[in-house]
């Protein structure tokens, strides 16, 4: 079969979804729904076997095959991963949001469908081995994630939250998109798989630094690292089910995914890993810390999910070490890296659908209106406590064991020789120690606060009571998932880990069992990173019983520090400061736009002159000076002059034709009967039209204008005037051929049948030129017909306007 | 005599961009005539003024001068014929629509944007 058109499966089935909620209304449309993901991850469980082989399946559509783009499904170890993800964790969030969302109050045939082009995309993102269709289904993300988050679009927080997180996302995936042609170009192939077998070349090349900080721009920005992780907490102003899907589980992975399928062709480089393991650390740090200060149960979740993805980034990066290390401990970060991929799925899920269960069922999701609702709602709880602990980083919980291979990669790192890692290698289990502290206060911040303790005086919007089980269905698999992956990791290991970890680093292995790591639980009483737990479950602990009295110090950060101004800012300054600027220059004067052409013909063709040395003047070429020609050049420039300084426009109309009379006389003198004609005709006409129009026409008048405006013209009627001459003598200087004239003179006879050359040119030669100077003439007359006989009935309209 | 030519054009696109560029309408339309004589005078004086004899076939002549830049010139004065005159009547119905001349206040207002 040719499984790459499952991809689309969401898609095609997201056309049926607005029919069969319009005409099937008792059932509620999420369960038509829930079958898509459902067999879909029945499907793709089937390629376990091929992966665990260190086998991977291909099929491929093509698309535009002369360019080499087309649709792959690439399947090996990381891909099935994250299909199974987001198949798997897809199917949860449908059915829980089949609960969530009333199908009478809610506009479900949206929802589901953007739910499903989401979830092609994602589908399409992890499977592509085409960078091009990978950024296509990259972008189908950012936009179905656009539509999600302001699937309540009657909310002005909803729309900010979705415009925000399209704004940073699609600028990463531009910049991505840009790293994927640098690479097309200097590996001469869209695949993801050729280009890793042509990676050794790339390094020297030119490109190869900036391709990499392309696509990390990408990744980073996807994945909410510092400083693009603003979007993801105004993102949770979308409906939970579409948090707790997007926002934790896949979406935001999909930076990860990046960073981990380009680690073969990237890894050589020192840049990659200290972004990559740098920005993640830092990225945890933040987020661990800011999301202490948060009140709001899904924005302390928000930046947890923050500070989760920047422990994994940076494990990725120290992951990458293993290019340049024989020490197995490098090599085992990218299995912690993947293991606790799967960890935060799970327990971030739950976290996020037992947050949607308390403001459902409470109406608020304020942290400091809730409390007590521990012996209300027992099973939320049991399942907020499995997760918290699991995030916290406590035995018996998944989150345990990732947090120990964290600790101990980040120990390692001090002990690598290369990039200054020997020196700066501390400052990353110091500050993997503080963030991991700070995770463990809000884990416990979350749960306790809101289950824990006493009810608060004030009553809730909604009467608390425990959820309706179909709801609790899906966390609650979670949550013994995240029970079930601590007693069994090896399994876990080896059936999804260790294949995806071979597709990280391919060249290092053959097969998924030569990683040779096994997780254990327990490592002895002298590792170090037993004794980090301890400590930091200890100061965390502290910190949890003192927070009301720490807490306050967030507030010492005034806001308009914060990176969210900055992006308010930004925005507003790159609004007003484009527009004033069109303003500065849009006067709305036909002058100025006069001005800039004027003045920019002017300079660009007298600076070409002059700097292509252009400029010659030839006297040689020159035919001599005719004493009449000069006698009417004077005439000419003194009418000029006149038509410049006349004060009424009678004498400024004379003088125009005067200098009409003048040119008609040069006509005579250089030798141009018909010219001379012509010119006496029009000019005579055109003055007899001038005067005809003379009652309508205003009179000469300044209209105020200054000196400065008019000094201001005549520097540039001034610059304009000297390059025409300057050009112009140039030109006649040096001509490169002869002139076809010759021609004419001699076939005018034998060819045209005629003696004057001129009128034969005109209507033999090239008729085709006189033919539309006809037509320009009628359209001429049509128009002037037009604009005196036209009557507009504009004269109320204009005097509404002008109120 | 091109070098005394090249100047006479060079005054005409002075005085013609000066008109354009101020504020009356009328001294825009002047502008626009005088612009179009400097051009006509330029292609004419670009073809050489060497000719000693019109061009029309004569018995004995050959130094004709060059009739190519006088068709075209015969062209564009036609052309800017035809537009002189239709701007004029622009110009007159847009007086006596906007009972204005003044360019300055020829212009949209930020609410037609």
């Amino acid at each position: 079969m040719n499984f790459v058109l499952l991809i689309f499966l969401p898609i095609v089935a997201a056309l049926f979804i607005p029919l069969l909620f319009k005409k099937v209304k008792d059932i509620h449309t999420g369960w038509f729904v829930l079958l898509v993901p459902v067999s879909l991850f029945i499907y793709y469980i089937g390629f376990l076997k091929t992966t665990m082989d260190g086998g991977h399946a291909i099929s491929e559509l093509q698309w535009i095959p002369s360019l080499g783009i087309s649709f792959v499904s690439y399947i090996d170890g990381l891909s099935l991963l994250f299909t199974l993800l987001i198949t798997g964790i897809g199917a949860l969030v449908v059915l829980y949001s089949i609960f969530y969302l009333d199908k009478r109050k809610e506009k479900l045939n949206h929802f589901y469908v953007y739910l499903l082009i989401f979830m092609s995309a994602m589908l399409g993102v992890v499977q592509s081995d085409n960078v091009i269709s990978l950024y296509l289904f990259w972008e189908l993300t950012s936009i179905s994630s656009f539509l999600l988050i302001g699937y309540w679009n009657t909310r002005n927080a909803s729309r900010f939250g979705a415009l925000k997180s399209m704004m940073i996302t699609v600028f990463g995936g531009l910049m991505m998109l840009g790293g994927f042609v640098l690479l097309g170009i200097m590996g001469d192939t869209f695949s993801i798989r050729e280009l890793i077998t042509n990676a050794p070349t790339f390094v020297s090349h030119e490109f190869f630094t900036l391709a990499l900080v392309l696509v990390l721009l990408g990744a980073f920005t996807k994945s909410a690292q510092f400083p693009f992780h603003i979007w993801l907490p105004d993102a949770m102003e979308a409906p939970t089910p579409v948090s707790a899907y997007l926002h934790s589980a896949t979406m935001v992975k999909a930076g990860l995914y990046l960073v981990a399928r380009f680690t073969p062709i990237f890894a050589v480089s020192e840049v990659w890993i200290w972004l990559v393991a740098g920005i993640g650390l830092l990225t945890l740090f933040w987020g661990s810390f800011f999301a202490v200060k948060q009140t709001d149960l899904k924005a302390i979740l928000a930046f947890s999910t923050v500070s989760q993805l920047g422990l994994i980034m940076s494990l990725l990066g120290v992951g990458a070490l293993a290019y340049h290390s024989d020490d197995p401990i490098f090599k085992f970060a990218t299995f912690a890296a993947i293991f606790h991929l799967i960890n935060h799925a799970t327990f971030k899920g739950s976290l996020f659908m037992i947050a949607g269960i308390v403001d459902h069922e409470t109406g608020t999701r304020d942290i400091r209106k809730l409390g007590g609702l521990m012996s209300i709602m027992p099973v939320s709880f049991t399942v907020a406590f499995i997760g918290s602990m699991s995030m916290a980083g406590l035995p018996p919980f998944n989150g345990f064991l990732s947090k120990e291979m964290f600790l101990q990669s980040m120990l390692a790192i001090r002990h690598f020789e290369l990039f200054n890692f020997a020196t700066w290698g501390i400052i990353f289990p110091v500050i993997a120690w503080i963030a991991s502290v700070f995770t463990f206060v809000y884990s416990f911040y979350f749960v306790f606060k809101t289950f824990a303790g006493q009810q608060k005086s004030e009553p809730l919007p909604v009467k608390p009571h425990e959820a309706p089980v179909g709801m609790l269905v899906s966390p609650v698999i979670l949550a013994t998932l995240v029970v079930a992956i601590f007693f069994i990791p090896n399994l876990i290991g080896k059936w999804l880990v260790k294949p995806a970890v071979m597709a990280v680093q391919p060249d290092l292995y053959s097969h998924p069992s030569e990683v040779a790591v096994h997780v254990a639980a327990w490592h002895g009483i002298a590792a170090p990173e037993l004794w980090m737990t301890v400590s930091l479950v200890g100061v965390g602990f502290i910190l949890f019983l003192t927070l009301a009295r720490w807490q306050k110090m967030y507030d010492i950060q005034p806001q308009y520090l914060s990176l969210n101004a900055l992006y308010d800012s930004a925005m507003l300054v790159g609004e007003g400061g484009m527009n004033k600027l069109s303003r500065f220059y849009m006067t709305g004067l036909i002058r100025t736009y006069l001005i800039y052409m004027f003045a920019f013909i002017a300079s660009i063709t007298a600076a070409t002159l002059f700097i292509k040395e252009a400029f010659v003047v030839d006297m040689d070429s020159f035919s001599p000076v005719n004493m009449y020609g000069v006698l009417t050049a004077i005439v000419l420039v003194v009418s000029v002059c006149m038509v410049l300084i006349a004060k009424t426009r009678l004498s400024a109309i004379i003088a125009l034709g005067a200098v009409g009379y003048s040119v008609a006389l040069f006509f005579v003198i250089f030798k141009a009967p018909d010219l001379a004609l012509t010119q006496l005709v029009i000019e005579t006409i055109s003055v007899a039209l001038f005067l005809l129009a003379f009652k309508h026409l205003p009179s000469l008048n300044n209209h105020g204008q200054t000196k400065r405006n008019k000094l201001g013209n005549l520097i540039i009627a001034a610059g304009v005037g000297i390059t025409v001459t300057l050009v112009a003598l140039s030109a006649h200087s040096q001509k490169l051929i002869p002139s076809i004239s010759q021609y004419y003179k001699d076939t005018v006879a034998t060819e045209g049948g005629g003696g004057n050359i001129v009128n034969v040119i005109l209507v033999d030669y090239r008729g085709f030129d006189t033919l539309f100077e006809i037509a320009v003439l009628s359209i001429a007359g049509i128009a002037v017909i037009a604009m005196i006989r036209l009557k507009l009935s504009r004269k109320e309209e204009s005097t509404d306007e002008n109120k | 005599m091109e070098f005394i030519m090249a100047i006479v054009i060079g005054i005409l696109f002075m005085a013609a961009v000066y008109l354009i560029l101020s504020r009356s309408i009328l001294k825009i339309i002047v502008g626009t005539g005088l612009l179009s004589h400097g051009a006509h005078l330029l292609i004419l004086t670009m073809g050489g003024l060497g000719g000693t004899s019109p061009p029309v076939l004569a018995n004995g002549v050959t130094d004709y001068a060059d009739p190519l830049p006088q068709a075209l010139i015969l062209t564009a004065i036609v052309i800017s014929f035809g537009v002189t005159a239709f701007i004029l009547v622009l110009a007159y119905r847009s007086y006596a629509e906007n009972k204005t001349d003044n360019m300055d206040l020829m212009r949209g207002n930020d609410e037609h944007d």
